[in-house]
Parts: C-alpha cells; sequence; structure tokens
C-alpha cells in the first residue's frame, strides 16, 4: 500500500548556516499514529513544517499520499492539516469564523454542520462567538485543532498538541485521535510527554540532531529494549549473594532486605521459573515479589544520550 | 483555483475593515472635508481659477488621490504584516493556494476598500463644492488602476516590514510628499521651469494629472504619459510581488 508520507533524502539547512535535516528517510504508513520524539532542537518542527509547506527544504523530496509536496502542492496540501506548535490566532476573530476561513481556505466549500460537529467533539460550541482573545490557552489548543480538522485532512500534523492542555482534556484529546485514526485519518505526533507516545503511537521514530535514529513499532521497540525488573522481598536480609546464584544479574540492595534481578525481555525471559528454584536450593526465602517494566521513557533517555 | 481560498481571504480582509471602520473610513473621509474647508472654502475662495477650474474643485482629484495612495498602502500592508507578525501565516502557506491567488485575496481586498473609500471622498467633496467628471468611464478605470497599484505596493512593503515603523515609514516619508508635491493642491505649470522638470521624476504626478483631466478635460501632462506610467509601476510591483514568492524573501525559510 501507498504510504501516506514518503520522505527520502530530505536535508534543510537554514539560512543562518544551521542544518536541522540530515538526509531524513520516512515512511509514515497509511491510517497509524505515528510519534515522532526527540530533545528540544533536535528538529521535529522543522521536518513537519517542510511536508506542510512552511519551510522550504535544501534537499530531498517528499510525497505525501503519492503527490510531490512542491511540484504538486496543491493536490499534496489538500489533504493535510497541521496544528502548529506555536499558539498563533487571529486575535480579533471569534471561534466560529475563523475555523470557517480555515475551511475555505482550503479550497473547500462552506459546511456548517460539520463545523458544528466539529465545534462540539471539541467542547468549543458554546465559545464559537466568543473573541480567541477571550479564551484560555487549552481552549485556543483547541481552536487551531478545529482549524486543521475544518477542511477533512487524510492526514493530520500535530507538533505538540497536549502541550499545557489538563488531563482531562488530555484523554479526551486521545480519545479524539484515535477516532479519527479509526476513520482512516493518519496522524503524525510530536511529544515531550512520552507517556502520551506510549499511550497513542502504533509506531516511533527517535531524531536526535536533525537524524532519524530509529524508527519502530511501539510494542516491538518496547519488547526489544525495554528491561523487565524483578524484585524479591527476602525474610532474612543476606550478607551477599551466594555463588551459585552468580550466573544471574542480580543486585542486593544495602540492607540486604531486597534481591533485584534485571532482565531483558528478548533473553531471560523464561529464566525466572529456574532461578526461583535456585533460591529454593539455596534456601533464601521471600515475602514478596513484584516485577516492573521499563517504560518508553527510560527507553528514549538511554537512546538518546547514548553516543551515535 | 483555489476560488474558495482567495474568497477566504478577501471576506477575511474585509471584516476586518469593518471592525475598523472608524479608522478605515471615518478617518480618511474627516480629513478630506477639513483639507476643503482650509483649501478649498477658506484660502480657495481668495484663489483664482486654475485652467478654468475653481480652486475647490480643481483639489478634488488631488485629494481623493492622496487618500487612495496612502489607504491603499496602508491596507494592503498591514493585512500581510499582521498574519506574518502574529504567525497565523503559516496557515496560508499549508495551505493549497497559490501566490497568485493569495494576492488575488489580499491586494483585492485592500483595493476594494480604497475604492470604497475614494467613492465615498468623492461623494463627500460633491457636498462642499459644485463639479463635473467629464469622463466619468476614465475616472473610474484611473481609480481601480490606481487603487489596485497601490495596494500591490502595500503588499510588497507588508512583507518587507520588519516592524510596525517600517509599515508607517514608506507611506509618510515618501507617498505623502510625492503627493503634496506631485501636484494634489497646484498645476505644476504653476511652478518655475526648474522645479517643474523635476516634478516630472516625481511618479506621483501622472497619476494626479492624468484622474484630474478624466475630471475636467484639463493635465499638466498627456494622457498616454499618465497612463503608460501607472501602467508601468503596475508592473514592477507585480514583479515584486512574482520576485518576493519566488524566493521566499522574508515570507519562508
Ligand atoms: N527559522 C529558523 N532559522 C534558523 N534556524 C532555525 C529556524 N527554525 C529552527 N531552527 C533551528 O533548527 C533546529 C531544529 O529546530 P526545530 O524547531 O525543528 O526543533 P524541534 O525538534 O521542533 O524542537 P522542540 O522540541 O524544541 O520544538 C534548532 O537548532 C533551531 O534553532
Ligand atoms: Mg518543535
Amino acid at each position: 500500500m501507498q504510504p501516506a508520507i514518503a520522505i527520502h533524502g530530505l536535508s534543510k539547512t537554514y539560512a543562518s548556516g544551521l542544518t536541522a535535516l540530515r538526509d531524513v528517510n520516512l515512511e509514515i504508513r497509511r491510517g497509524e499514529i505515528f510519534a515522532l520524539l526527540g530533545p528540544n532542537g533536535a528538529g521535529k518542527t522543522t521536518l513537519i513544517s517542510i511536508i506542510c509547506g512552511i519551510v522550504t527544504p535544501s534537499e530531498g523530496r517528499v510525497l505525501a499520499d503519492g503527490h510531490d509536496i512542491i511540484a504538486d502542492y496543491r493536490a499534496a496540501r489538500a489533504g493535510i492539516g497541521l496544528v502548529p506548535q506555536e499558539l498563533s490566532t487571529d486575535a480579533f476573530e471569534n471561534v466560529w469564523d475563523t475555523v470557517t476561513f480555515s475551511r475555505g481556505l482550503f479550497g473547500k466549500p462552506a459546511d456548517p454542520a460539520y463545523i458544528e460537529k466539529l465545534l462540539r467533539e471539541l467542547s468549543l460550541w458554546d465559545k464559537r462567538d466568543s473573541r480567541i482573545m477571550a479564551l484560555s490557552g487549552g481552549m485556543k489548543r483547541r481552536v487551531m485543532i478545529a482549524k486543521a480538522l475544518s477542511h477533512e485532512p487524510r492526514i493530520l500534523f500535530l507538533d505538540e498538541p497536549t502541550a499545557g492542555v489538563d488531563v482531562e482534556l488530555r484523554r479526551g484529546m486521545w480519545d479524539m485521535m484515535r477516532r479519527l485514526r479509526d476513520s482512516g485519518v493518519t496522524i503524525v505526533l510530536t511529544t515531550h510527554y512520552i507517556e502520551e507516545a506510549q499511550e497513542m503511537a502504533d509506531r516511533i521514530g527517535v531524531i536526535r540532531r536533525g537524524e532519524i535514529i530509529l524508527v519502530e513499532e511501539k510494542n516491538a521497540l518496547m519488547a526489544k529494549l525495554g528491561k523487565r525488573q524483578l524484585t524479591l522481598t527476602l525474610n532474612a536480609p543476606l550478607a551477599r549473594i551466594p555463588q551459585m546464584l552468580q550466573d544471574y544479574r542480580l543486585e542486593l540492595s544495602e540492607d540486604g532486605g531486597r534481591l533485584v534481578y534485571t532482565y531483558d525481555n528478548r533473553e531471560h525471559g523464561g529464566d525466572i521459573a529456574r532461578l526461583l528454584q535456585r533460591l529454593g536450593e539455596v534456601g533464601i526465602e521471600f515475602k514478596d515479589l513484584s516485577s516492573s517494566e521499563s517504560s518508553l521513557e527510560d527507553i528514549f533517555v538511554s537512546l538518546v544520550h547514548s553516543p551515535s | 483555483m483555489n476560488l474558495y481560498g482567495i474568497r477566504a481571504i478577501y471576506l477575511f480582509e474585509m471584516a476586518r475593515m469593518r471592525r475598523t471602520l472608524m479608522q478605515s473610513v471615518a478617518s480618511p473621509v474627516l480629513s478630506t472635508a477639513l483639507y476643503f474647508v482650509v483649501f478649498g472654502s477658506a484660502i480657495g475662495s481668495h484663489m483664482v481659477s486654475i485652467d478654468g477650474v475653481s480652486y475647490g474643485a480643481f483639489i478634488v482629484p488631488g485629494m481623493i488621490m492622496l487618500a487612495l495612495l496612502t489607504q491603499s498602502i496602508s491596507n494592503a500592508s498591514f493585512g500581510i504584516y499582521m498574519p506574518r507578525f502574529t504567525g497565523t501565516i503559516y496557515e496560508i502557506h499549508s495551505a493549497p493556494i497559490s501566490y497568485v491567488e493569495i494576492v488575488l485575496g489580499y491586494v483585492g481586498a485592500a483595493a476594494t476598500k480604497s475604492i470604497l473609500l475614494g467613492a465615498i471622498m468623492l461623494a463627500t467633496a460633491r457636498l462642499c463644492v459644485p463639479f463635473q467628471i467629464e469622463h466619468p468611464l476614465w475616472m473610474v478605470a484611473f481609480l481601480v488602476l490606481t487603487a489596485v497599484t497601490f495596494s500591490l505596493f502595500g503588499f510588497i512593503i507588508g512583507i518587507w516590514a520588519d516592524g510596525f515603523e517600517k509599515l508607517q515609514i514608506v507611506p509618510l516619508m515618501i507617498v505623502t510628499p510625492l503627493t503634496f508635491l506631485g501636484g494634489s493642491f497646484y498645476s505644476i505649470d504653476m511652478l518655475p521651469p526648474f522645479w517643474r522638470t523635476l516634478s516630472l521624476f516625481n511618479p506621483v504626478v501622472y497619476l494626479i494629472s492624468g484622474f484630474r483631466w478624466s475630471f475636467y478635460g484639463v493635465a499638466d501632462v498627456g494622457l498616454p504619459l499618465s497612463l503608460g506610467m501607472t501602467a508601468l509601476f503596475l508592473v514592477l510591483c507585480m514583479a515584486g510581488v512574482r520576485w518576493i514568492f519566488r524566493t521566499g524573501y522574508r515570507l519562508k525559510s
């Protein structure tokens, strides 16, 4: 199946001489939620801005729904919606007019029923006649989302959509993203809340200093790189780890009361039973046992800090 | 052709004018009325008529031209400067709309405003002094041509400007003086030869002369020259806009 977005050899050097993207190759699949993660200044916004026509690429080629974003920009852009990172709105316009404006700008005939549905879905219906400057930050963010969806795009870019949005609303937005995805919309999302990517994404891309350093299915990534830990609370403290258990990556807590076993999901997942058996053999008894899984956040931090 | 897009920009800009009705219509009308009281009635009553036209009537085309030029420039420059300033221009860039369509929307709206304003001022003037328009079609043609040309010019200024001061500087420091010196209140034939020749380098002279000719059939320079100079400036402005969008100058990084 043709990808929603295909990026080939994309580079960007700004007039200042700063290279924000280096030879980026990436395919976004149709109908997926793709989370683009990376530290501040990594090039996420630059990448999105190029695809949406706001920044001119220095090199390379991008196809959106099979349309070249430069040669065939009309067809490419008509299917794309963008919620930019910066909150920039026409302060003096009201909500209804500004959303209607966006739809027209993207070449679609007016459809008040659709705009009403959109505003209701984003809990903005009561605010439709308010001037944008009279809205709170979170409401403005939702107005930006309404503008981006006003022309019923097939591909949606969300550049940190939930920054400054309260918890309840964030969950509402996640639900909305899922509904959009289920209706066939492809979503590309950047976020600094790793938890959000973990919650929402089908695939994850990590960008660092303008280079894509990893693209993976979220689940595969978690399984591959995720570490698990098994913590045993012992009945009696140990002075040191017995010789017989040297083969295992075990750590003893300072007071000797807890034993921590760290293992990779892919390697020693099946070793737990044998470890517990060994413990029984050497006479170590425990009263409690808990396991934990490293989060995407841990994975992300270790990736971004690892030397290239 | 993205007609809905052009319409969206046009209506957005017209709505902005409705919000700022006082500033965009009332204030130029008021200042024009003041000019008529001072120059037309108070001073004009002591002036001889020029080329057989009473002084009060003589200054009507120049007055309208002055307002037309400054308003076209400030409307159009403000119209494109604001989205650049607030950042909402991202949406224009990301829309499936060509630069010609963008310009049609913004410049079309700015020109519409100035033409409306010109019509209102004409009506205001008619209340103050009696005059006739000999060539009404030419009058409308000059009005539209000038409004479009200077709205384009304003559009360029709105993209060039990187602060509110620069937005004001061109209309205030260049266009207004050129208009005053371009024969709004006098015929350049009244000047000594040296100043008269110098005036011919002032492009506004041709606009005012042509416009005044459409009213009274008298002109400082010939009609073809007036038309030609106006058209030349129009073409220059179009080339400027084209260059801006081709290179992304101050619009895209
Ligand atoms: N218009 C510009 N001119 C020059 N340099 C720019 C411009 N925009 C961005 N940059 C630089 O390009 C690099 C990438 O910026 P970008 O905004 O793409 O990062 P980001 O990944 O979106 O970061 P953040 O998480 O902070 O939003 C940064 O070093 C930034 O300073
Ligand atoms: Mg960013």
